[in-house]
């Protein structure tokens, strides 16, 4: 058992940021040109990707205020829980964000004219004199500083009992579903007011719960299969198609569980934190918390590559609980080709998998490791005695420093890290050379560094 | 597993961890989490049957089958300022053929339970004694029908209608009153081999994996809460418990009740539906808030 020092230090946060800035949400646009992020302010930011490969800040608004549900007693957090873009349509980019409670969609668009020469207004928009007007012109449009105007176009609101947990939009560009702790809604983008419940796991007692949902994600090509995961360490795949209710699953991806392996933690490290399709629609990444596992969707029984992110916290977890680290859910990644996934961990680490090949590598994201253009070098934590003096031991591992929130670009080799709130981008450096963008991530070159400040 | 060596002292500090994390997410910015506290409530739960399993497994060790008799004539003896002198304390076995009373328990499952034919029936009302209860740990793996009444019997003796059975198997006795089934948070048998521990919950070093059985760890029963407050003070954290009580407002009776049906009891595998059921009013506590 550790020593009750760590556990004390855990609720102290660094003095240099707030809570409220702390990054809860992160995801690329669908060709990869934006970024965007969410905090726990309710404050989106979107980065843009530069000719030269940086992404700068494009656009910030306040997506979500906090709210007081007067019925419940409850306050409404403002965090911004899920981030997803909208394929691109014209020249405006519309995302969906959401926090516990309501959805909204969100129209950027850039303005680079403006009208001038008004009849009755002044440039500074001041009435002019009436008598003063002796002839009338026609506005011009002239280029102005470029300017980038979020609006609110939907609000999708009063749909969910519980905390809303995901958000997915369907690749028929005109649904998406979200999901809260016991049930899936299914809506149409351009209608508010009423959304279809597709999947149910309240029970008629709720004595009785013994699951919630955890996540919830279409399948990337068929418009008709969604997959949702539960708490219990299980996915399912549903199929729309056959019922309007799709509490019967079409699949169920269960891995057996040892026996032996049985702890008074054993719920809460299968609960599944995160299920993503990979991008050619044929495999399933669930990450819980000790592992990331790759399901073939032809294969129900057990996943065909199981990946141990941290399992060296295994003996741990007593301590984790009490700091409430364990509830703590991770995310995961495929990047553009489905070779590599990616997934966070504590103490800033991050890790990369290769599936082919079966290597992996721990990276570290933070200001004292992370210099421009520097590239990193691959960590490890060690159990026992330190082999090398890079190591980290187990002991000094900073369970503050957690990277929940993971991102890999849609086609390149570029992911951005959230560590609390700071947001870090990293390039391959081979895609300097202009090489392929499915160039493989490999564990010799390690990425390099491009920083992004921080909010 | 879990193994055995830790485990007396982790479940008992789990649970009162999970209770402090049940009790804190009331006060939480934007309401209860669902998730969180359902997975809080499967620690609970398994601790409780892990606590559990260690105090019968403890019972059991020390039961002896010729010894039955004996023990039930040291527990006529039991001292009775060992059992507090309050009226909602635990109700005490009475003559030594009362207590082999199975018959009062048809329902029973012989699973554990001792569904043993008793050497002297009696009536309930016989085995009710009208002096200071002393209740004693169901071995029954039946689920009893609670009443969903939040508040838990009323265990003074003038009102009680009990029925006491003695688990051949287990040489456990078990008073169950107006349907419900109450458990001692200690032994009744454990005065007779050394009184000094009767009280201290933390003794136990064994893990044995008992059918499921009705719990009585961290179950605010009042009688235990008077009881427990004798006990040594690195006991359950009875008064966090006892306000969370109060806080909850509702009696645990899912908690306390059905913990039914429970297969692959010695392998050490705690999942059931029922055993799950039982979590009801957590959930319940949790939802209404």
């Amino acid at each position: 058992m550790l020593s009750p020092v760590l556990c004390s230090e855990l609720s102290a946060l660094e003095p240099e940021y707030t809570e409220a800035d702390v990054i809860s949400a992160v995801e690329f646009s669908q060709s990869g040109e934006f970024l965007a992020t969410g905090d726990k302010g309710g404050r989106v930011v979107i980065f843009q990707r530069e000719p030269l490969g940086e992404y700068n800040v494009y656009s910030t608004f306040q997506s979500h205020e906090p709210e007081f549900d007067y019925l419940k007693s409850l306050e409404i957090e403002e965090k911004i829980n899920k981030i997803r873009w909208l394929p691109q349509l014209n020249s405006a980019h519309f995302l969906l964000t959401t926090n516990d409670k309501t959805i909204k969609l969100w129209k950027v668009s850039e303005r680079d004219k403006r009208p001038e020469g008004y009849n009755l207004k002044d440039e500074e928009g001041r009435m002019k004199d009436i008598s003063k007007i002796t002839s009338l012109q026609v506005p011009v449009l002239r280029p102005m500083d470029l300017l980038v105007e979020a609006s609110l176009r939907r609000v999708f609101a009063n749909a969910h009992a519980y905390h809303i947990n995901s958000i997915s939009i369907n690749s028929d560009c005109e649904t998406y579903l979200s999901a809260d702790d016991l049930r899936i809604n299914l809506w149409n983008l351009d209608i508010t007011d009423r959304s279809f419940n597709i999947v149910d796991l309240k029970p008629e007692n709720m004595e009785e719960l013994s699951e919630v949902i955890t996540v919830a994600e279409f399948h990337p090509h068929h418009c008709h299969l969604m997959a949702f995961s539960s708490s219990t360490g299980t996915t399912r795949l549903c199929d729309m198609r056959s019922r309007a209710l799709c509490d019967q699953h079409a699949k169920l991806f269960e891995e057996a569980v040892d026996p032996a392996n049985r702890s008074f933690f054993s719920e809460i490290i299968s609960s599944v934190s995160d299920v993503k399709f990979s991008h050619s629609g044929r495999y399933l990444l669930t990450r819980d918390y000790l592992s990331a596992k790759v399901w073939d969707l032809n294969m129900e029984n057990k996943p065909v590559e199981t990946y141990q992110v941290h399992d060296y916290l295994r003996s741990k977890l007593c301590t984790l609980y009490e700091s409430d680290c364990i509830f703590d859910k991770f995310e995961c990644a495929w990047n553009g080709t489905d070779s590599v996934i990616m997934t966070g961990a504590y103490n800033n680490f991050f890790r990369m998998f290769d599936r082919a090949s079966r290597r992996d590598v721990t990276l570290e994201a933070s200001r004292e490791v992370c210099k421009r253009r520097a590239v990193l070098r691959p960590r490890r934590v060690c159990v026992g005695r330190k082999k090398r003096e890079s190591d980290v031991s187990v002991d000094s591992l900073d369970f503050r420093k957690k990277i929940l929130h993971t991102a890999w670009h849609p086609t390149d080799n570029i992911i951005a890290i959230a560590a609390s709130n700071n947001l870090y981008i990293f390039q391959d450096r081979h895609s300097h050379h202009g090489h392929h963008a499915g160039h493989r991530l490999e564990q010799d070159r390690p990425p390099q560094l491009q920083d992004a400040p921080p909010q | 597993m879990i193994s055995a060596a830790e485990c007396a002292v982790d479940a008992q500090s789990l649970i009162s961890i999970s209770l402090r994390k049940i009790h804190n997410s009331r006060t939480q910015r934007g309401g209860i989490k669902l998730h969180k506290n359902l997975l809080v409530s499967y620690v609970l739960r398994n601790a409780r049957q892990v606590y559990m399993n260690e105090k019968y497994a403890e019972i059991y060790r020390m039961q002896q089958y010729e010894e039955v008799m004996t023990v039930c004539n040291e527990i006529q003896e039991l001292d009775p300022l060992d059992v507090v002198a309050a009226s909602d304390e635990c109700e005490e076995v009475g003559a030594s053929e009362q207590q082999c009373c199975a018959g009062g328990m048809a329902s029973e499952p012989p699973s554990l339970c001792g569904a043993q034919p008793c050497s002297s029936p009696t009536t309930p009302e016989e085995a009710c004694k009208p002096s200071e209860p002393l209740f004693y740990r169901s071995c029954c793996a039946e689920p009893y029908p609670l009443p969903p009444s939040p508040s838990p019997c009323d265990f003074s003796p003038a009102h009680c209608n009990k029925t006491t059975v003695l688990d051949l198997d287990t040489h456990v006795v078990t008073t169950v009153e107006n349907g419900c089934l109450h458990q001692d948070c200690c032994t009744p048998l454990q005065p007779c081999s050394s009184p000094a521990k009767k009280r201290k919950v933390s003794d136990y070093s064994c893990c044995y994996y008992a059918p499921e059985l009705e719990d009585t760890s961290a179950e605010p029963a009042p009688c235990k809460r008077a009881k427990l407050e004798d006990c040594c003070s690195d006991c359950l954290d009875t008064a966090n418990i006892s306000n969370l009580i109060s806080i909850f407002g509702s009696g645990f009776s899912g908690l306390v009740s059905r913990q039914a049906d429970l297969e692959q009891a010695f392998n050490g595998q705690f999942c059931s539906k029922q055993a799950l059921a039982s979590l009801g009013a957590w959930t319940r506590a949790i939802v209404a808030f």
